[in-house]
């Protein structure tokens, strides 16, 4: 029993040990990129790839467009490819011999550090330095550390709910295999699969809340804009 | 009873005591927001996509405190590092 696919070593070059998860992440990088690759080929003669992951931004671009009205198009590439990526390593999850890289804490770890720098990289390039850091004073200066720890534990709380939620599964699985073999590990696997959709649903709507409140002008420098407009 | 089977004891006792109390709390909090959405959708069905997906984030958000107890109970019972300290050393 592993609790992580960090533990199961593939391959050792030297110093250099190649571990379950870098394995599968290179896996799904490479199949998602050709997934693209492919799609992109086919965009003008509309063929079965091109449609199917056409289907998928437009989806995705609505959700964005239902949270941060106007900014769906910046938002994209990256709700876009977080989602894509936790989706497809959720899938990966049941099929036998693969392990789902967001298994592993160090994966979500980094999935959620990427939130992290995105959040004040948006919030910047959308409201300005000044504005950005004002927003960490509000409502009062005594709220300053307070704002802080909020930033960082919900990094952590992403981190560790997608951890716990796709390890959970894989390690109902691997106990009831021991305990009932027949059919109950499958009907778990399926309640897992749901989970791992509905957790990449998660982090994605998660991360584009955090990206447009950072974003999003505070309500009285608005209205001063608005009145310098009008 | 050595130390190594003290951990033990201690680990698989509050492993349940864990996943007991840790379900319970969350189980009561997503019952209440089910509740309250279902009622929220009966009352106006047009906003059942808005309903939904504010239903979808927050159930997950109030089912993470019930995984974080799930992966304290997972590390107290299958990579324990006092039990793996005292039963190697």
């Amino acid at each position: 029993m592993t609790l992580s696919p960090d533990e199961t070593i593939i391959w050792t070059i030297g110093p250099i040990a190649l571990n379950a998860t870098l394995v599968f992440t290179w896996a799904l990088m490479a199949v998602l990129a050709a997934a693209a690759w492919v799609a992109r080929l086919q965009t003008k003669r509309a063929k079965r790839w091109s449609i199917f992951l056409e289907t998928i931004v437009v989806g995705v671009q609505d959700q964005i467009e239902q949270i941060a009205p106007g900014q769906s198009t910046r938002y994209l590439p990256f709700i876009a490819t977080l989602f894509l990526f936790i989706l497809s390593s959720a899938l990966i999850g049941v099929v036998p011999g693969c392990r789902a890289p967001t298994a592993s804490l160090s994966t979500t770890a980094a999935l959620a550090i990427s939130v992290l720098i995105a959040v004040p990289t948006f919030a910047i390039s959308t409201i300005g330095l000044s504005a950005y850091l004002r927003q960490y004073t509000q409502p009062t200066v005594f709220m300053l550390p307070f704002n802080i720890i909020g930033e960082l534990s919900r990094t952590i709380a992403l981190a560790v709910r997608l951890y716990g939620n796709m390890m959970s599964g894989a390690v109902l699985a691997a106990i009831l295999v021991s305990i009932a073999p027949l059919f109950f590990p499958v009907l778990m696997q399926g309640i897992g699969l749901l989970t791992g959709v509905i957790q990449a649903y998660i982090f994605a709507v998660l991360a584009t809340v955090y990206i447009a409140s950072a974003s999003a002008p505070h309500p009285k420098s608005q209205s001063t804009q608005e009145a310098q407009n009008g | 009873m050595d130390s190594a089977t003290l951990i033990a004891v201690v680990s698989i006792f509050v492993a349940g005591l864990t996943i007991t109390i840790g379900s319970i709390a969350p189980a009561l909090g997503e019952a209440k927001t089910a509740s309250q959405a279902l009622n929220a959708i009966a009352q106006q069905p047009d906003e059942a996509n808005t309903l939904t997906r504010t239903l979808f984030v927050s159930l997950a958000m109030i089912e993470s405190t019930a995984i974080y107890c799930f992966v304290v109970a997972m590390i107290l019972l299958f990579a324990n590092p006092f039990w793996t300290a005292a039963a190697g050393g």
